[in-house]
């Protein structure tokens, strides 16, 4: 299956990555071809195969839901590009002055 | 005395018993350092200022203080996708520029509280992704042993640091073989270690469920003290394990007679320079006569290895790589809207490998092809796993080649993304079985080195890393490029 320059944008879309004409012109023939590549696999039969989504086949530990020191808000938000009142400052997201609907 | 010559123990020891002093450990190393970056650009940044303090407060200790620090006065360079407080880390990434991350790593603190002295933070693949380190977003880095070449990749900077002489030992971090093959290339050791082993908080994370930290260093012996340090338990990682973490540099000479060494066909042969394969059945050759068995052995689904880790490490990457989003740390261009700042910081601020991974992870984790492709390649990855636990039940490692060439030069790869994902064919096999894999030199073919790697069962690093001591003991190393150099 052919991966195309529609796909790349929409996949690029999903991704919040924008991409130039002629960026998206490359990455469709890098795609394809790591794409086809991967096509081997079809070679093998994994229906009763169960998934190893994990390096180490071992069930994850639980620990006590406890509360312990973790960093100030200042230094959480030491690192940040623009920032107000101890909040991460981004553009606005809702029309109008307070309660507006959503932009889209 | 020149202090380059000493290897991490004997330095600790000289160190702690007061015979030389942390401060000229670190002036010989900063000296190395400004002589071959130069030519080998195997730093992103250095912290002269940083390691004279550390060295001064290893002076300042009570003998009673020095004396429990493994690493007293031993000289680290940290792969730049491991975070130190107060230091910019950037992973190599422009995304990350001017980034100084609040804390450290677990396995910082581990190595500072061992009396460890951090040079800098060594240059890579931008966020670990590629196998030249011509992929970082600063500078390349040359290999030490021929500067027309790449080091390997992506903890290129760290191989290059340690074969150049200009860190003692050094940090790495392996996703598909990332300290394995520039280990091979730059003639030094590498070890990845069990998933698991060694805490991954504050790794910048790549592919969470291949990940991991590990040594690299001029010597087998270098590598397991290192890992000592760096092994165990941490409340901060989830995913590291609770298992004891042995002497491994004690227990290094003690003798493995008849070990059973795995040969598996698949990795051997067809796409494998017959240069390299010659020096690594020859390496093999000379433990056979002294007293190993070579096992003949197959791992059927091998082949299979390459297409798999290219569509679950870029899956896992597309994943992790979300949280650049020009909120919360790092770059952010300027946008009317939240959508477009996302879009048009992400595009200003990743590199074309990032861009090519995120987007192929995003594709095969997308509605209509996750089946079809994601999930189709962990079940693959359970029949990889599966291989070696049949190998295992014979054997006790599995020998192979660590890189299918010699180092290339650099620029003949980096515009062919599959033939550069092809290079890594021998190492994504133990990340995708989480098992703990080494590369040792075993030899020098036309100048250059080429390394034998070794891989073993979950958490069989005190195995493995005297099986690479073995293939030490049968090495005729040349001297180092900084050796060469005062000749």
């Amino acid at each position: 299956m052919g991966f195309t320059v529609r796909d790349v944008r929409h996949v690029a879309r999903l991704a919040r990555l924008a991409v130039s004409e002629k960026e998206a012109e490359r990455l469709v023939s890098d795609l394809n071809a790591v794409l086809t590549y991967a096509e081997q696999l079809n070679a093998l039969t994994t229906d009763s195969v169960l998934p190893t989504f994990h390096g180490l086949g071992r069930a994850m530990p639980l620990r006590e839901d406890a509360v312990h020191p973790s960093f100030s808000p200042e230094r959480a938000l030491s690192q940040a590009p623009q920032v107000k009142d101890a909040m991460f400052v981004v553009p606005r997201i809702l029309e109008g002055d307070g309660e507006g609907g959503a932009e889209e | 005395m020149n202090l380059l010559e000493l290897g991490a123990a004997a330095l600790a020891a000289a160190v702690r018993e007061g015979e030389v002093s942390a401060r000229q450990a670190v002036e010989a190393y900063i000296q190395q350092v400004q002589a071959s970056e130069p030519t080998v650009g195997a730093y992103l940044r250095l912290d002269e200022a940083g390691a004279r303090e550390q060295a001064e407060r290893i002076d300042q200790a009570s003998w009673e203080e020095r004396r429990r620090w493994p690493l007293a006065g031993v000289p680290v360079a940290v792969k730049d996708n491991i975070v130190m407080e107060g230091m910019e880390t950037t992973a190599g990434s422009k995304i990350l520029s001017g980034w100084v991350p609040p804390y450290s790593a677990t396995v910082v603190e581990r190595l500072v509280a061992a009396g460890a002295i951090i040079l800098g933070k060594t240059n890579l693949d931008e966020f670990a992704m590629g196998s030249s380190t011509e992929f970082s977003a600063y500078h390349p880095t040359y290999n030490p042993w021929d500067p027309g070449r790449v080091p390997g990749g992506s903890s290129g900077g760290s191989a290059a640091a340690v074969a150049a002489g200009s860190a003692l030992v050094a940090l790495g971090s392996d996703t598909g073989g990332s300290i394995r093959q520039p280990a091979a290339y730059c003639g030094v050791v590498g070890l990845k270690p069990t998933y698991g082993r060694v805490s991954r908080y504050g790794l910048i994370a790549f592919a969470s469920s291949l990940d991991q930290i590990g040594p690299l260093a001029r010597t087998v012996e270098d590598a397991a003290l290192l890992l000592e340090v760096l092994a165990g338990v941490d409340a901060k990682d989830a995913t590291s394990v609770d298992e004891p973490v042995p002497p491994y540099r004690q227990h290094l000479d003690q003798p493995l007679p008849g070990l059973r060494i795995g040969v598996p066909a698949e990795y051997f042969g067809e796409g494998i320079d017959p240069v390299v394969q010659r020096t690594v059945e020859a390496a093999l050759q000379r433990l056979a006569a002294g007293g190993a068995q070579l096992v003949p052995i197959s791992l059927p689904h091998t082949p299979y290895a390459i297409a798999t880790y290219y569509l679950i490490a870029p899956a896992e990457a597309s994943s992790n790589l979300a949280r650049y989003d020009g909120i919360r740390f790092g770059l952010r261009q300027p946008a009317s809207d939240l959508t477009q700042l996302y879009e048009s910081t992400r595009a200003a601020g990743f590199g074309v490998e990032v861009k090519r991974r995120i987007l192929l992870g995003t594709h095969v984790l997308s509605a209509g092809y996750y089946d079809a492709y994601y999930l189709r390649a962990e079940k693959v990855r359970t029949l990889i796993r599966q291989d070696f636990e049949q190998a295992f039940a014979h054997v006790d490692v599995v020998a192979t080649p660590t890189t299918p060439d010699l180092p290339f030069p650099l620029g003949s790869r980096s515009d062919d993304p599959l033939r550069m994902y092809l290079s890594d064919v021998c190492t994504v096999t133990s990340n995708l079985a989480g098992l703990p894999a080494i590369s040792v030199p075993c030899g020098w073919a036309e100048g250059l080195p080429v390394g034998l790697q070794l891989i073993g069962p979950a958490f069989s690093e005190d195995l493995l890393l005297r099986a690479a001591r073995m293939v030490e003991a049968v090495t005729e190393r040349p001297r180092w490029p900084w050796q060469r150099e005062e000749a």
